[in-house]
């Protein structure tokens, strides 16, 4: 469909080569070409510009005149700042020192909460430990059946004292799930919520209370890697709302490039903990940033 | 504080806010181009005149005079038969349970097929719907073959003369090439009954470029006829409708607006472009 950011930049540095310095209009010619890649990617505008802004020294400087091939030494520029934005380090999981240790779910409606909290469980489940599954979200409709199905799948404990659909009062659910942990010895608590829309006060308000009353280690902001130029206000309205530490990024086995994943991380300043890549449990993987910057580049 | 000029900084905030809704790059310039083409043609003067030039030239793109109903009525002595796909998570399910709300209201019978054979509760999720508007459900059990329910649930349709069929299907990524047999084989299926009237692909509003794919893809399967944009209540625009239109002439006829059974409204073209571009005034002027 479009040529590759590669293809564009050889375009704008043929010239280049022995001649030296880049000009003012080769630099402008670069940085537009960066940006309309970025774009297509679905990185959220406001990061785009940013992002360029911090380019477009490396770009001047002599680390690319006099390379062998400007071009790829441009996009080597970007892919390392893409890296380094969407976090060279890799960090694990916050553990608590009493345990449970608990790991509180939210995002947007359909964004696949559900699905990762199955799949955090049999991957907690499959290192020794002994999560139990938390079913607060008792609105959408069959929300706590799904939990039971996948808890099931997973062979964890799923926490469910109400059906759900309209019925039963979440932060109560979420609170006594602790309760219920310690007794029970589950040394890992996972809180499914309901999908939430940034904008929506009520719902925000409680997903902060059921923050409160689980006091969770962790709380994980799900994002479809599909998701667009919304990704910054979502990201910022979960941050204030309830309070990011980490993010999954969701349906990576999708072909959308994924340039969500450099607006929450800008936005957030929070890592991003794992993709997402399925709708089987074992579907998961820790995140790779180089992996996502080549991807968002579409290399 | 009229500007008596536009200049860059007024185009630029025009792509700006095209592009921050997710319209596209691609498109983007084109609507931007056919604008300055415009402005020129008619010496537009202010960022208040351009405005509106720029609603019009998206209205026109999303083509008003487009036929946005959907063909849910008998005809030939069978009920009408909708199919709903869509990638994981659109709003599949609840569109199914809405729309059969929608007619049910309007006096009229459904039914609603569980061709979600696949995802945990899916059947139990669009049951609990059914039940919610008053609509028949056909389920098969847990893993069986879709194409053969859909089937099922269309034959049972006939048989007890309803009016309107809705099939619900499992969400698939486009690029899933196994998935998307499957779903061609569904429509296949169901055809035999005699052919499906309407297949609405769901698209969320919060769906960046990747819509355009999706859209692309699902009609190059199962033939789309017509877009459901849901979410459209959260802050996300859904712009990319605006380049499923230009590329694939799809129209979009449904917008859902929440997650209750009455949410969901007509798209309605001038609506939908005035709150893409939001009350904001371009420029200095207003
Ligand atoms: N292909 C793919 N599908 C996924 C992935 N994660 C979740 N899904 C699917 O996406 C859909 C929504 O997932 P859920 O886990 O129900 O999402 P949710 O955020 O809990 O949704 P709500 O509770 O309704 O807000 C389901 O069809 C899942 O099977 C993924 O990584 N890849
Ligand atoms: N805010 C809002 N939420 C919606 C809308 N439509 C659907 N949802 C929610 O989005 C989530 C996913 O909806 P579903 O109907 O289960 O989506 P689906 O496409 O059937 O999902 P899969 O079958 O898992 O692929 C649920 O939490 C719905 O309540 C809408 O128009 N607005
Ligand atoms: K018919
Ligand atoms: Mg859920
Ligand atoms: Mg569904």
């Amino acid at each position: 469909m479009f040529d590759t950011l590669s293809d564009r930049l050889s375009g704008i540095f043929t010239k280049l080569r022995g001649k030296g310095r880049l000009t003012d209009a080769d630099i402008d010619a670069t940085a537009r070409e960066i940006r309309l890649a970025l774009l297509e990617a679905d990185v959220a505008l406001p990061v785009v510009k940013a992002f360029i802004t911090s380019v477009k020294d490396r770009a001047r400087g002599a680390e690319v005149s006099q390379a062998l091939n400007p071009a790829q030494q441009v996009i080597k520029i970007v892919h390392e700042e893409l890296v380094a934005i969407l976090g060279g380090e890799n960090r694990r999981l916050q553990f608590a020192k009493q345990p449970p240790t608990v790991i509180m779910l939210a995002g947007l409606q359909g964004s696949g909460k559900t699905t990762l909290a199955g799949k955090l469980a049999g991957w907690l489940r499959g290192q020794g430990h002994q999560p139990l599954l938390v079913a607060a979200d008792l609105q959408r409709p069959n929300a706590v059946n799904q939990l039971q199905v996948l808890g099931g799948r997973a062979g964890v404990e799923v926490f469910a004292p109400e059906p759900g659909n309209g019925v039963g009062d979440p932060v109560q659910v979420a609170r006594a799930s602790i309760e219920h942990a310690r007794r029970a010895a589950r040394d890992i608590v996972i809180v499914d919520t309901a999908g939430r829309l940034g904008i929506d006060a009520e719902m925000m308000a409680q997903a902060a209370a059921i923050r409160d009353a689980v006091d969770p280690d962790e709380v994980i902001f799900v994002i479809d890697a599909m998701v667009g130029q919304d990704a910054v206000r979502t990201a910022e309205a979960f941050r204030d709302g309830v309070g990011i530490t980490g993010v999954v990024l969701s349906k990576l086995d999708g072909d959308a490039r994924g340039g969500a994943a450099l607006s929450v991380r800008q936005v957030t300043g929070q890592p991003i903990l794992f993709a997402s890549t399925g709708e089987k449990l074992t579907d998961f993987d820790v995140f790779h940033p180089d992996r996502m910057a080549s991807r968002i580049l579409g290399m | 504080l009229a500007r008596d000029h536009l200049d860059e900084e007024v185009w630029e905030e025009i792509e700006d806010s095209l592009i921050g809704a997710d319209v596209g790059v691609e498109a983007t310039r084109e609507i931007v181009d056919r604008l300055r083409e415009r402005v020129a043609v008619l010496g537009t003067r202010t960022a208040t005149e351009l405005r509106t030039l720029l609603a019009d030239e998206l209205v026109t793109v999303l083509d008003p005079n487009l036929d946005r109903s959907l063909r849910s009525t008998r005809d030939g002595g069978t009920p009408a038969v909708l199919l709903v796909v869509g990638v994981n998570g659109a709003g599949k399910t609840t569109t199914c349970g809405k729309v059969a709300r929608v007619l049910i209201a309007d006096g009229r019978t459904v039914l609603l097929g569980a061709a979600d054979t696949f995802r945990a509760a899916a059947a139990e999720q669009l049951t609990t719907w059914a039940g919610r508007v008053g609509a028949e459900v056909v389920r098969g059990p847990e893993g069986a073959d879709p194409a053969s329910v859909a089937f099922d649930a269309v034959q049972r349709g006939i048989e007890a003369s309803v009016d309107t069929v809705l099939i619900d299907t499992a969400g698939r990524l486009q690029n899933k090439v196994g998935l998307m047999d499957e779903l061609g084989k569904i429509k296949r299926v169901v055809s035999r009954h005699g052919p499906v009237d309407e297949t609405l692909l769901v698209l969320d509003a919060t769906t960046g470029q990747n819509g355009l794919e999706q859209a692309r893809v699902f009609t190059e399967v199962v033939d789309v006829t017509g877009v459901v944009l849901t979410k459209l209540d959260g802050t996300a625009k859904g712009g990319i409708v605006i380049a499923v239109q230009r590329k694939l002439g799809i129209p979009v006829k449904l917008v859902g607006l929440g997650e209750g059974p009455d949410d969901l409204a007509p798209f309605d073209p001038t609506q939908f472009v005035d709150a893409l571009l939001g009350t904001e005034p371009l420029g200095v002027d207003a």
